[in-house]
This record gives C-alpha cells, structure tokens and sequence, in this order.
C-alpha cells in the first residue's frame, strides 16, 4: 500500500468499483467527478480509460458527477481534470487491467507475460483464450494500491492523439444539454431575486404579475423566498418581467458608481497577508506601477438551468454545477434535509469558465421542488438574471515596485494587491435562495484556502522569474459590493497582466528588448522555450522601435507557477482603438491526452482573455449590476478575432499540465505590452477602451 | 397573453398546426409545445443568436419572432438542417474541425452559415466574418468555426 503517494481523487475514494465497472455486456462503466464543462474532459478522461484497459474507447460508457453514482473528486476547477482526476483514473484502470490479466493465468495455468488484452478479450500467443473483462471474476470491490505500473509513453495508441470529442455530435445536431432535459409534468419556476444580497420583500403587488403572466399561476412566498410556477414557459417569463418592479426590496444600501472600479477596494477594510522575502528592498534604481482590472462576468451563452424534484421524501436536482458533491452539501444544509434525501447529477450546461449561475439556479429549483411535492420543476435564469446575479470575477489593483540592478536587472519585487474574494462557493447558507429561507442557515465564512498562498487573488502573485527578492502583501476585501466568486484563473490573469506589463516597463527602463530581457532572469529551461518559440513564431527579431502606431508585445506565464506554460506574442494596430492583428503562442502542457483539445483550450483562452482586456467590465447602478445584456456588457465578436497560432512543445514524457487557463494572463499583458509598443504610452486599467486610450493619450 | 389561435406553417420540410398564444415567442413554441430544443435560448434579446432559425431561408431570430408572423411561412431549425445520417455540410465541416467548445452556440452559428452559403456558394473570409459577426461564442472556438465555415463551403463547391 502506497496510499500516501495516490493522486487526491483516489486517495479520496480508494475503492476500485467505485470508478470502473464491467457489469453491462461488452461495455465499461467508467465513473468520474470531474465533469465536461466544454474543455473535452469527457473525452480525454475516456482516452486515459481506454488505453489503459486496453478495449476499444466506443465501449466506455462514462457517468461523470453524480453523487449516487460517481466518485467524489470535489469541483471541476483550476486545470486539474486532467492533472488530478486523469492520473486517478489512469491508476485504477492499470491496477484492474493487471488482476483481471492474474486472474486470467491463474485460470489458464500460464504466466502473466504470455497474456495480453485486445480490446477486451484476452489472448495468448495473439490466439483468443475465450476469456475477457466480462468473463474473468475478478471483484472490483476492493481498495486501489496504486502499485500496478500505468503503461510506458512509448506503448501509448490513444493517448497522445486527437480523438474527436465525444459529447460534440450530439450537441451539433440540437442536443445533449440541460436545458434540454425535461421530466413528465415537469413545471416552470423562478425565484423572484433581490438585485443583490441582504434584500428582504418590502411589497408584492400580485395583481400585475397575475395580470402579465394571462395564464394560470402560482405565487408561493416562503420566508423572503418569492416564487413564480406555471405550465407554460412564456407566461412564466411574462410574470418575472413584471416582478422585476412588481416586488419592492428593503435592506439595500445604494451602491455608488466608484464601487465600481477596482481603486474603490484600496479604500475598504481587509484581511491581510504577506509572504516572500522578509527584508526590505535593496538600494539601486526604483520603478514602481499600479494596474487594475475591473469586474468580469462569466458571460455564459446559455443562462444557468436546473430541474429538480422532490418525491417520497427524496431530492433530485440535475444542473450543471461545477461540482455535484459540494452542490449537494449546500442543499442538505441550506434546506435542513438528510444527506441521504439529496441526489445531484450533473448534465451538460454552456461553458461556465468558473462559478456562474449553475449552483444558484439548481438551489433556486430544489427550494420550489420542495414546497411542491412530486412536481419537477425546471428553472431557466434570464439573461438579465444571469448577467445580474451570478457571482462575478472579482476587480483587483495590484501595485509592484521594483528595484532595477546597475545592469538593468530586476533584483526585487514588492507587490501590493487588493482584490475582493476568487471563491465563494459552497457553504450551507452562501446561495441566494438560501439566504431567502425562513430562518436562515447562516453563510459560511469565504474559503480561501488555495494553498500555498492565502486568498486566491494571490495566484500568480510570485514571480516565476529568478528574483533575488520577492515579497508580496494582499489585501483582501470581503466586503465586495456585489458577490464575487470563481472566474477562470482567479488572481491569475490580473495578476500575470500586471507582472508582465511592469517587466516590459523595466526593460523599457534599462533600454532591453523584451524578450532578451525576460531570459536573463527566467533559469527553468521550459519557460525559457516556449518564450523563444512563440517569439520565432511571431518573427520577434523584425519588431521596430515603439511609437509606429502598430505594436508587438510579449508575454509569458506558468500558471500557478505549478502547472502549464504559455507564453504569447501580440500584434496589433493603436490608434484610438485597437486591432488584434494576428496572435502566436507557444505553450508546454507536458504529456498533452488530447493535443487537439489542449489547443483549443489555449484558443478559447486567448479569445477569452483578449475579450476581457479589451472590452470587459461589469457596471453597478444603485441597485446592484447594471449591464444586464450583451448591449451592455460586449465581448469580442469574429471581427475582432485576428488569425490565432498555437504550438505545443512535444513533451510527451512530462507529466500532464493543466491548460484551461494558461494562455489568459499571458495574452492580457501581451496585448498592453504590444499597445504600449504602438502608442508609446502605457494602459494600465482594463479594460482598454476608447475613452482610455482618448484620455491616455491627451495625458 | 392572447387567446390560443392555431398557426400553420411548414417546419423543418413538414407542415405544422400549432394552437397556442399567437404573441408567445417562436422559441418558445418551438422549444416547448413542438419538442424541438435544438433552438437555444441565450438572451431573449436579439442580441446574441443563440436562437437563430431560418424563415423562408432568411436568418431570424426566434426569441423575438411572434408565433402568428410565421402562419404559412417556411421555418427550419437546427434540427432541419440535418441528422446524424445526413448532415449538412456545415454540421460534417464542424465535427472535422472540431469546432466547438461547449456547443451551446452551435446551433445559431450553424443556421447563421446555412443561409450564408445558399446565397453565397463560395464565401471569402470577411463575408463568413460578416455572416456570423451577431452570433456570440464565449468559448472562443471563433476560429474553428470559420474554418468549418470554409470547410463547408469548399464541399459545396
Ligand atoms: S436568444 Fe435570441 S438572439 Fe439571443
Ligand atoms: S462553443 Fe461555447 S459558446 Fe461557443
């Protein structure tokens, strides 16, 4: 027994049938918690199953996230499907291969090595033995060791390659979603919300919501919770519309315009924390800059679904969670039931990119659920809702000040950050509708528990580069105006925005190119790689002197500074806008499963992060969230989006690195350092609209 | 809401009645009365074309559309587009290019190229761009569904 050395999911959940399975003729049940948030993870983790077991991958049948059912590998987040949940299964499946192969010579009275598996069947001397997994009693219910050896890279035939996504055809023909899934005499429900938390009903004028529904429903007020139910869909969402005004709130302070803008945190109580270097910062020649981000929605194409179902005494929720088991958590707490009277099971929702509005609207149809015994209820967010009360990525102001070496050599760092809450999920009363419950639970207190640095906004907080001295202070401000919660990278990408601009500032300052100046202090040969193949990718060495009005910057990070390298190259054009004209990034995954699905990480990544530096910021009104649609809140379109290369370095015999977030931080900095190379000047607020540049350019 | 009226009009190549509220949202009719979920609501606002169909093989967006301005109009879905056994062009092109993250836009960027390439058999670059700059993606897949776009096209050819 190896217990100490098994990956977290396995050591979580020892027991081998809880993740494998060969009760189903000719099939393989694989069970997983990590589940298909858009990044492919069904179909990589299928590969890892697959090639393994040595059977045809179209034999698995996968059940991922489902507390019945499914193993508990906690929440889908922070790149560690493949890293954490891919090495799990990837252990139970050599380790189940390997006793079903003993117990197939015991049986036929041979030795291990003169057997092999083909797609299931077991053959000896490549001839049939008439035994396979179906066939072989060898009981799964047992502890994994993780002893059993997984296969060698050299004899890997699935892994490695791109197998087309398996969810995919479904979804291109009109299916395979939660928002697809309905129930028999399944009903629509909303819970009409307060703009943000801590409002308490004030008045209900029943009559117009009646009125604009013009079909039968039903208005059900438990506590502060306001629930709207009817047949039919379009006049559920005809009575919520007239609930927005409908329904008055008490208990709301107004929040003001500069609650905004990430400055607004630098002025607020916080907790604190520092690490790094315990010494002041040596004598030389000192530069110093402060840059922000604002808040980023999620921005899911498809607003947040749930059904849910209470019969016989037990709960059934099916939603698109990032995580089922602390899903289920919040419910048994936050609506005093037994754990054993919850299900939860995960179906496909639209990209998430973090904690959006799937635990609140799987809570929002649970509590209903309740309140009407043996009637599913489906809740479907608006738009408005989605955009309005999901927990947004958090504003952070980050501040570095450095000291350069007579070389020019950045020799220390101090970095001062304020940033409100990355996670926020989970906890018994922490969901909207919980709050909204007679007698409340009480909200659990934020977790930020990201080892090894305290508060998640720290991530990417410490220079990857070899710095002599490091040391950082985060301030973190509970008391945000509107909720903040998981956003893809958490701290990552402000932070990498901020690190990377202000390294460009430093070799702007010691008259260095970029590029030369970052592999002077960056020793892991790795990083120093990816930076040189994406600066050949881009042709670095024709990059001219700045000010020309069109721009080349570089950009690198490893994200976590534990998992995937990424490093990006920029060209735009600035005048008073800019134009993405064309982006290169080079990036180390190490033992890539699905080299075609890790680029497309990298791709969405990108997009997404350029979408975010150029365009994005949530705006607040006295009530709460102001940019309620795609008019007000805009992201990057197709005319936007500039040819995008990706090149992965083949490293086939590293272990795999998480990539779902690695090319964000990396493309944020790339974009201000290539504006900064066109313009001349610096843009140190995201995101980089007109009205910035106008005023960054009238100084 | 209005008294239920019954609307005729072709689906998907077959003729439907429907009875129901003339001024509900085609979406919703097509999404919950008809079973047909392909057509995805996103914003209920024409501002994203998650919804997207064709109406007499014009893009519309369904999630503004009144029930009773389709009566004895042609309407296709995703689902209309094709099947698993005969896809359109742009569904095989998709699934070449693995151009999809979530999906969840998938059906408006699909019925968006659909009418794109009927009108324009042999697209250039910035006429896909054009074709398909109202439909969002959040995924960032943009780049594979242009190629699949071209894909699609050059299998038309
Ligand atoms: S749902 Fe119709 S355009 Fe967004
Ligand atoms: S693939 Fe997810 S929104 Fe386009």
């Amino acid at each position: 027994m190896i217990a100490n050395t098994l990956p977290k999911s396995l050591a979580d959940n020892p027991r081998l049938d809880r993740w494998l399975g060969f009760d189903q003729p000719d099939r393989a049940s694989v069970r997983v918690g990590k589940v298909e948030i858009g990044q492919g993870i069904a179909t990589a983790l299928c590969q890892i199953a697959a090639e393994e077991l040595d059977i045809a991958i179209d034999r698995i049948d996968l059940t991922a996230g489902d507390t019945d059912h499914a193993p508990d590998e906690g929440t889908t987040t922070s790149s560690l499907s493949v890293e954490v949940g891919g090495a799990s299964l990837r252990l139970v499946c050599a380790e189940v291969r390997a006793l079903v192969l003993a117990a197939a010579a015991h049986q036929l009275g041979c030795p291990v090595n003169a057997l092999r598996i083909h797609d299931g069947a077991i053959l000896r001397a490549d001839q049939p033995t008439g035994l396979d997994y179906w066939s072989v009693p060898v009981s799964l219910a047992r502890l994994a060791t993780g002893a059993v050896a997984p296969k060698g890279v050299a004899e890997y035939r699935l892994v490695g390659t791109n197998v087309p996504r398996r969810d995919l055809p479904a979804k291109v023909f009109g299916a395979g979603f939660m928002q697809d899934f309905t129930r028999p005499g399944m009903r629509h429900g909303h819970v009409v919300h307060p703009p943000r938390i801590g409002g308490r009903i004030a008045s209900i004028d029943e009559a117009a919501i009646r009125h604009a529904a013009g079909a039968p429903l039903d208005i059900l007020r438990h506590g502060d919770m306001l629930a709207l139910i009817a047949d039919n869909a379009t006049a559920l969402r005809r009575a919520t519309f007239a609930a927005d005004t409908a329904v008055r709130w008490d208990g709301l302070a107004p929040l003001t315009l500069a609650m905004q803008d990430a400055d607004w945190l630098t002025t607020q109580p916080s907790q604190d924390g520092t690490a790094g270097d315990p010494h002041p910062a040596p004598p030389g020649t000192r530069i110093s800059a402060a840059y922000s981000r604002g808040y980023v929605s999620h921005g899911s194409i498809g607003p947040s679904c749930a059904v849910a179902e209470f019969r016989d005494g037990h709960l059934t929720v099916w939603c698109h969670v990032q995580g089922v088991y602390g899903f289920k958590s919040s419910l048994v707490g936050g609506l005093r039931l037994a754990p054993d009277q919850v299900s939860v099971r995960h179906l496909h929702g639209s990209g998430c990119y973090g904690h959006n509005g799937a635990d609140d609207t799987g809570f929002d149809a649970a509590a209903i659920a309740l309140r009407m015994p043996n009637t599913p209820i489906r809740v479907q967010w608006r738009r408005e809702d989605e955009f309005g009360l999901e927990p947004v990525g958090s504003a952070m102001h980050i501040r570095l000040e450095g000291v350069l070496a007579a070389d020019g050599r950045l020799q220390d760092l101090t970095t001062t950050l304020y940033s409100g809450p990355h996670i926020n999920r989970g906890g018994d009363g922490n969901l909207l509708t919980a709050r909204l419950q007679p007698n409340p639970v009480p909200p659990s207190p934020v977790a930020e528990t990201s080892a090894p640095y305290p508060g998640s906004g720290t991530r990417n907080a410490v220079p990857y580069y070899d710095i002599v001295g490091k040391r950082y202070r985060h301030h973190m401000v509970l008391g945000t105006p509107v909720r903040t919660s998981a956003l893809r990278g958490l701290g990552a990408m402000p932070n990498l925005f901020a690190l990377e601009s202000f390294i460009d500032e430093c070799a702007e300052q010691s008259g260095q190119d970029p590029l030369a100046y970052r592999l002077t202090m960056l020793s892991d040969p790795r990083a120093r790689a990816v930076l040189r193949a994406a600066a050949d990718m881009a042709g670095w060495s024709r990059r001219r002197p700045s000010g020309s009005g069109t721009g080349l910057g570089l950009a690198f990070g490893r994200y976590k500074n534990t998992s995937g390298y990424a490093a990006v190259v920029v060209e735009l054009a600035a005048d008073t806008e800019l134009r993405l004209r064309h982006i290169w990034c080079a990036a180390d995954a190490g033992l890539a499963v699905n080299p075609g699905g890790v680029i497309a990480q990298l791709e969405g990544g990108i997009i997404q992060g350029a979408s975010w530096t150029l365009k994005e910021q949530v705006t607040f009104d006295a009530a709460g969230i102001a940019s309620r649609s795609w008019a007000d809140y805009p992201i990057l379109r197709f005319s936007d989006i500039p040819p995008i290369d990706c090149h992965l370095m083949p490293r086939p015999n590293d272990p795999s690195l998480g990539m779902g977030e690695a090319s964000i931080g990396p493309t944020a900095a790339a974009i201000g350092n290539a504006a900064a190379h066109a313009l001349g000047l610096r843009l140190r607020h995201m995101p980089f609209t007109r009205e910035r540049i106008v005023a960054a350019l009238n100084g | 809401m209005s008294e239920p009226v019954t609307i005729s009009f072709r689906l998907n190549n077959a003729q439907v009645s429907v009875t129901a509220d003339p001024t509900a949202p085609l979406l919703d009719i097509l999404r919950d009365t008809l079973h047909l979920t392909g057509t995805r609501y996103g914003c209920g606002q024409e501002q994203c074309g998650a919804c997207l169909v064709l109406i007499d093989g014009q893009t519309a967006y369904a999630c503004g559309r009144e029930l009773a301005t389709v009566a004895g109009h042609a309407v296709t879905t995703v689902e209309g587009l094709g099947t698993q056994d005969a896809p359109h062009p742009i569904q095989t092109a998709i699934l070449a290019e693995q151009a999809g993250q979530c999906g969840y836009c998938l059906s408006g960027m699909q019925i968006a190229a659909a009418a794109l390439l009927a009108r324009t058999p042999s697209p250039s670059h910035a006429e896909i761009v054009a074709a398909l700059d109202g439909n969002l993606c959040r995924c960032g897949a943009h780049p594979r569904i242009l190629r699949a776009v071209a894909r699609a096209a050059e299998m038309l050819a």
